[in-house]
């Protein structure tokens, strides 16, 4: 008996607001994923292609020159970029396609910005012979070609959206219509910790796999917990891996980063957590950035993974109980650390986790001046090739003008 | 409570007709447009109004009220004008059925309780808010108890035999019924599991239903009126509208629309 109860919440934050006709197919979800989640068999699967496929446990990789540089911290990368097609976005589409295959559902639809969880998606879907369509923002399209290929080459369909701002948020938008008519033969592949219940918590689920693996690996390495989980924050899917399985260790500080963009001061960032308020959009209550009517501003990054006006509504909660807390980086800094990372460790990381990165300059400076040492788990949530014909046209002149070594 | 609404369905069964509800967003081009469409349409045939509030991220509609809401946007639209103009056209029809349809945020910028104070006290008589089943809308719905508003549920084909009775119990108004899978939109066929759904739902209705979703000619009207209380029509109206230029012709095509709609419909349930 369906009773009048909102499911799927996070303190006061997330819940399933959508329109009727997807409501069935939630619950149908939320039991198929119930009964998956205590199947020894599942669990089996997912970790032999986890293993096999994806290449996982990825390393935790102490980052010696960065700390050198740094001077105050030991910072681990957890290296989610070596993943197969070079970021975390696989851990969620690999499960969620095994789920997909329980519900008997013959066609896979995703959103993407940056173009990673198309990617991902595709991906998974091409492992399994799934029919797989993926929409994308026209401008996301232009910033990302080379996914768009990607993507292509792997057999999925790409479906550019002309709608709103044409980018992630409009994605999103375009692909929940998509379900709306089409949920009896298709799931859909949300790519972050958003969206209604039970979205949120089972893509949670799926990429808790970070922290799990990061929690005993910093426990060989050093012995003890780390100090503080670092990792940038769009939607919020790679934060929320590594921090949950840390968020009962209350001695370990939890930072999300996410995009200051132009700057807090303008209408152009995507920092829903750091300057929103709590809205409702594609699905679930959470931070947002709105107006004073609640119409949607569209977000902006540098990079199109954090190019969105809402997040997960497990970061609401996380932010609300101040277990976690949320700070901001510029591009222009971002664009500093994506070069600082590739000089000094010789990896070029995603625009989306050099935010993280250069947060780290930050936290040195605080540790500094409280005359401490800390040890670092930094979430590098991908790789920045696809980044690296962007960066070329940002980067030439500041690599001119500039000297970071 | 729901006076209004109440009394416009017990006259369309006294009358043996079937309800024609027509949708437009609000300010699509100017809320002046919007303020002088609903009498002249009135006149044409229509029994109600679905008034939409456009919202940046329409997620359960189709392209032509996407591109309605950006106009309208774009036009400077804003919720507190919306309830304004509902106010003002109240006046020309005292009688007629008005029921607000917005995504929830817009509420939620404006605070629960003034928007469910300020809609009652322009006149409206129902809220439709496509993004909010009733799991979660309690809160709003605690807010209406205290005024003359209900709040409209709707079902879908996907709709389970539990969730019709959900909404059954727990809406007020009237039911309205998603005639087919997706968003809105004008199509060329009903869905063909449209009766049977139906059926199911009068079952065990204890309000009336109006069907919507899209719905575009004359014929499809008549065609889902044998099945339920009244049907609502929003994208053919407005694509009816986007071919016309002046705000005349845009205010003609919408009238001779609805007075064909009012035929096709009035003819069928002559006939049955």
């Amino acid at each position: 008996m369906s009773e009048l109860v909102s499911r799927g919440r996070f303190g006061r934050f997330g819940g399933r607001y959508v329109p009727e006709t997807l409501m069935p197919a939630l619950d149908e979800l939320e039991e198929a994923y119930e009964e998956a989640r205590s199947d020894p068999a599942y669990h089996e699967e997912l970790a032999y292609y986890l293993r096999e496929f994806v290449g996982r446990p990825t390393p935790l990789y102490l980052a010696e020159r960065l700390s050198d540089h740094l001077g105050v911290l030991r910072v681990y990368l957890k290296r989610e970029d070596l993943c197969h097609t070079g970021a975390h976005k696989i851990n969620n589409t690999l499960a969620q396609v095994l789920l997909a295959r329980r519900l008997g559902k013959t066609r896979i639809i995703a959103e993407t910005g940056a173009g990673q969880h198309g990617v991902a998606t595709a991906t998974a879907a091409a492992l399994f012979g799934l029919d797989c369509d993926v929409y994308m923002g026209e401008e996301d399209i232009g910033r990302q070609s080379l996914n768009v290929f990607r993507m292509r080459l792997l057999g999925a369909r790409v479906i550019p959206v002309t709608s709103g701002s044409k980018t992630l948020k409009d994605a999103t938008n375009e692909t929940l219509r998509d379900w709306t008519a089409s949920v009896r033969t298709t799931h859909y592949i949300i790519g972050s910790v958003v969206g209604p219940h039970p979205f949120p918590e089972m893509i949670r689920d799926c990429q808790s796999v970070i922290g799990r693996e990061a929690r005993e690996q910093i426990l060989g390495a050093e012995g003890r917990l780390p100090d503080a989980c670092v990792a940038c924050v769009g939607g919020g899917s790679n934060s929320i891996g590594l921090f949950h399985p840390f968020v009962d260790d209350e001695d370990v500080e939890l930072i999300g980063v996410e995009a200051g963009g132009r700057g807090l001061d303008t209408e152009e960032h995507g920092a829903s957590l750091t300057a929103g308020r709590v809205g409702v959009l594609h699905g679930c209550e959470t931070f947002l950035l709105y107006d004073d009517d609640g119409q949607i501003i569209p977000a902006h990054s540098v990079s199109a993974g954090l190019d969105y006006p809402g997040v997960g509504p497990e970061h609401s909660h996380l932010k609300d109980t101040g277990r976690a807390r949320y700070v901001t980086v510029e591009d222009h800094d971002a664009l500093k650390a994506f070069q600082q990372l590739s000089v000094l460790e010789g990896i070029i990381p995603a625009f989306e986790s050099a935010h993280a990165i250069s947060y780290l300059d930050r936290l040195a400076e605080e540790t500094r001046e409280a005359g401490e040492m800390k040890t670092v788990v930094l979430c590098l949530s991908g790789r920045g090739d696809k980044d690296v014909h962007q960066a070329e046209g940002l980067l030439t002149e500041m690599l001119d003008d500039e000297d970071v070594r | 409570m729901g006076g209004r609404l109440e009394a416009c369905f017990n006259r369309l069964r006294t009358e043996g007709r079937a309800g024609l509800f027509p949708f437009v967003t609000a300010g699509d081009p100017d809320l002046g447009f919007t303020r002088e469409l609903l009498p002249l349409m009135t006149e044409a045939g229509a029994d109600g109004f679905e008034i939409g509030v456009p919202f940046s991220d329409p997620l359960a509609d189709g392209p032509t009220i996407q591109r309605s809401s950006m106009r309208s946007l774009a036009g400077g639209t804003r919720l507190n004008g919306v309830l304004e103009m509902v106010g003002e056209v109240r006046a020309d029809i005292p009688d007629t059925p008005l029921v607000l349809m917005t995504y929830y945020n817009p509420i939620i910028a404006m605070g629960l309780a003034e928007f469910v104070r300020g809609a009652a006290q322009v006149g409206a008589d129902a809220v439709i808010v496509p993004d909010l089943p009733p799991e979660e809308a309690n809160a709003i719905v605690e807010i209406m108890h205290d005024y003359p508003l209900v709040p409209v549920f709707m079902l879908a084909p996907t709709s389970t035999q539990e969730r019709i009775e959900l909404v059954n119990d727990v809406g007020g108004g009237f039911i309205y019924y998603v005639g087919q899978m997706g968003v809105t939109g004008a199509r060329d066929a009903l869905d063909s599991d449209l009766g049977a759904t139906l059926t199911r739902i009068n079952r065990v209705k204890n309000r009336p239903v109006l069907v919507g979703f899209g719905i575009k000619t004359p014929e499809q009207a008549a065609e889902v009126a044998g099945h339920a209380d009244g049907v609502i029509v929003g994208s053919a109206l407005i694509d009816v509208m986007e071919a016309e230029a002046s705000r005349e012709d845009k205010m003609r095509a919408a009238c001779d629309y609805i007075a064909s709609l009012r035929e096709g419909l009035d003819r069928s349930k002559t006939v049955s």
